[in-house]
């Protein structure tokens, strides 16, 4: 770990497509080590862009960026050791136990290999799925898919977790729950988190600092409080709404939206 | 820590073989056709092939059908790359700290070992419905059987690189697997086809395959079999040489 002490340290960052369309227009934000941030904003805003280009997934089109001191497009492989993700979408292979799911990750991270099976039982018991781990993936419940992936995430032991909706489509009880292993996790092992969704109390009640962007730009960088203090609201969601505007956003579909809505209509493999 | 490039690729390959052994049902599956094709085919045109002065065409046609049973599986293997992004599996493999090649490389290895497991299979098949080969020559045709499941895998690999859903997959079916199938020589001798049939069949990959195990199991073929395993194994390279970069090319 190099001296900084921002965890994700943004400046000036812009992604262009096609030359034209722009995602991204000249952000800029830090994230303290150690704690918990929210990213905020609406459908096609520029979130998971963003989160993409975090991790190494996109190239910027220009700007700088240092991801535990590291330039993720000069050391993409020591970036990508230094962070685990949860995706939006759910990155399991459904064919493979969970202990199986666990075991491919460690083997791509180069956990060592005599700690390998005693982390998969620790982080399995932590998102209490221990007893579940010779059971195939395709035969849990959305929230126990997130608990695995969560625990997975953390194998090799990152330094920052990125979560791209985590809670999304799961019930009261499950988001709950996965914000309580998350609060212990930033507690107990200083993990920093970085965090998108859509249920704003989420964000309110569990980041420090939250920063909200729309068309592109961070439009509000702020601790949750003094955002709604300066928009003169009672909480984070009507700041929200009153900040990026009550007109609803529609995202045009990739052929991998036509791919999963086709694999649904089809039914799970 | 600091991720074992060999230990990636073994991790890579298991996972290609983990799923075959645990679907029963698709490695059964693809038995299906290769068994009708020997039966129906191998019994229907025996006389046939036999009053033309060719000999037996059990014999004849074995090496094929297992060529085409590596070549269905192989392919299958490769284009599963758009399967694994569907369910978003790909991803998680993506952002490992792990280099493209090393992926592709070690899914290749996987997929290939299991389309040559289904070769062998195969084979077994075959000798039970009255293929006779050189016993001693099974060997050298395993070593066959790996180098053409090693160019279809690759060749999978590279075409599902490049297609985003599973749309394009009637079109790969049609004018690539079947075409590389049906002018191989797996189903007729070439020696007898008309000269454009000969001349196509220079091109593909599977010719040189099905020419090779029939050189090692029933001592009859077109070229050596030297020939046909260096050529192979210039194509497998270049293969797995077009597919890494495709691959390398994907959008998470």
């Amino acid at each position: 770990m190099s001296e900084t002490k921002s965890a994700i340290s943004v400046k000036n960052l812009t992604k262009k497509f096609n030359h034209s369309f722009i995602a991204v227009d000249d952000i800029s934000f830090e994230v303290a080590a150690g704690s918990i941030f929210a990213f905020l904003g609406p459908n096609g805003a520029g979130k998971t862009t963003t989160i993409k280009i975090l991790t190494t997934l996109l190239h910027p089109t220009s700007g700088t960026l240092l991801i535990n001191g590291l330039d993720p497009v000069k050391h993409p492989h020591d970036v990508r050791q230094s962070f685990g993700i949860v995706f939006q979408d759910p990155s399991l292979d459904d064919e493979l136990t969970a202990y199986e799911n666990m075991f491919f990750h460690a083997g791509l991270y180069g956990v060592p290999r005599g700690e390998t099976a005693g982390k998969i039982q620790d982080l399995l018991t932590f998102v209490e799925l221990w007893d579940r781990k010779d059971n195939l993936v395709k035969t849990f419940s959305g929230g126990m898919k997130r608990r695995l992936e969560i625990a997975r995430g953390l194998l090799h032991t990152p330094a920052i977790l990125f979560l791209d909706e985590p809670t999304t489509g799961l019930d009261p009880q499950t988001r709950n729950y996965i914000w309580t292993y998350i609060k212990k996790l930033n507690e107990e092992r200083g993990l920093t988190v970085f965090f998108t969704t859509h249920y704003m109390e989420e964000a309110e009640r569990a980041a420090q600092k939250v920063a909200i962007i729309d068309h592109g730009k961070i439009i509000a960088s702020d601790t949750p409080a003094a955002i709604i203090a300066s928009s003169g609201t009672a909480n984070l969601e009507d700041a929200f709404i009153k900040l990026t505007g009550r007109a609803i956003r529609e995202q045009d579909a990739t052929g991998t939206d036509h791919l999963r809505t086709m694999a649904r209509a089809w039914g799970r493999r | 820590m600091k991720t074992n490039t060999l230990y990636a690729i073994y991790i890579l390959w298991l996972r290609q073989l983990k799923r075959y052994f645990r679907s029963k049902s698709r490695m059964l599956g693809s038995l299906g056709q290769p068994i009708l094709f020997l039966v129906a085919l191998g019994f229907g045109l025996n006389s046939v092939f036999a009053a033309s002065g060719q000999g037996n065409y059990i014999q004849f046609l074995a090496p094929g059908i297992i060529a085409m049973s590596i070549l269905f599986t192989a392919i299958f293997s490769g284009i599963e790359i758009i399967w694994d992004r569907q369910f978003g599996f790909l991803k998680e493999v993506l952002v490992a700290p792990v280099s493209r090649f090393t992926i592709m490389f070690g899914r290749t290895l996987g997929g290939a070992t299991v389309a040559s497991l289904q070769g062998l299979l195969t084979l077994i098949i075959a000798t039970a419905i009255g293929f006779r080969p050189d016993l001693w020559m099974i060997i050298p045709a395993m070593f066959f059987m790996i180098l053409i499941a090693l160019v279809f895998t690759a060749l999978g690999t590279a075409i599902a690189s490049t297609l985003e859903d599973m749309q394009g997959f009637q079109l790969i079916m049609n004018f690539v697997v079947m075409p590389v199938f049906f002018l191989s020589g797996s189903l007729f001798p070439l020696t007898t086809a008309p000269a454009v049939l000969q001349w196509i069949a220079i091109f593909n990959p599977l010719f040189y395959g099905v020419d090779g195990m029939r050189a090692v199991l029933i001592g009859a073929s077109h070229f050596s079999a030297w020939t046909d395993a260096t050529v192979l194994v210039c194509i497998s390279a270049v293969f797995l040489g077009i597919g890494s970069w495709l691959f390398s090319k994907i959008k998470a």
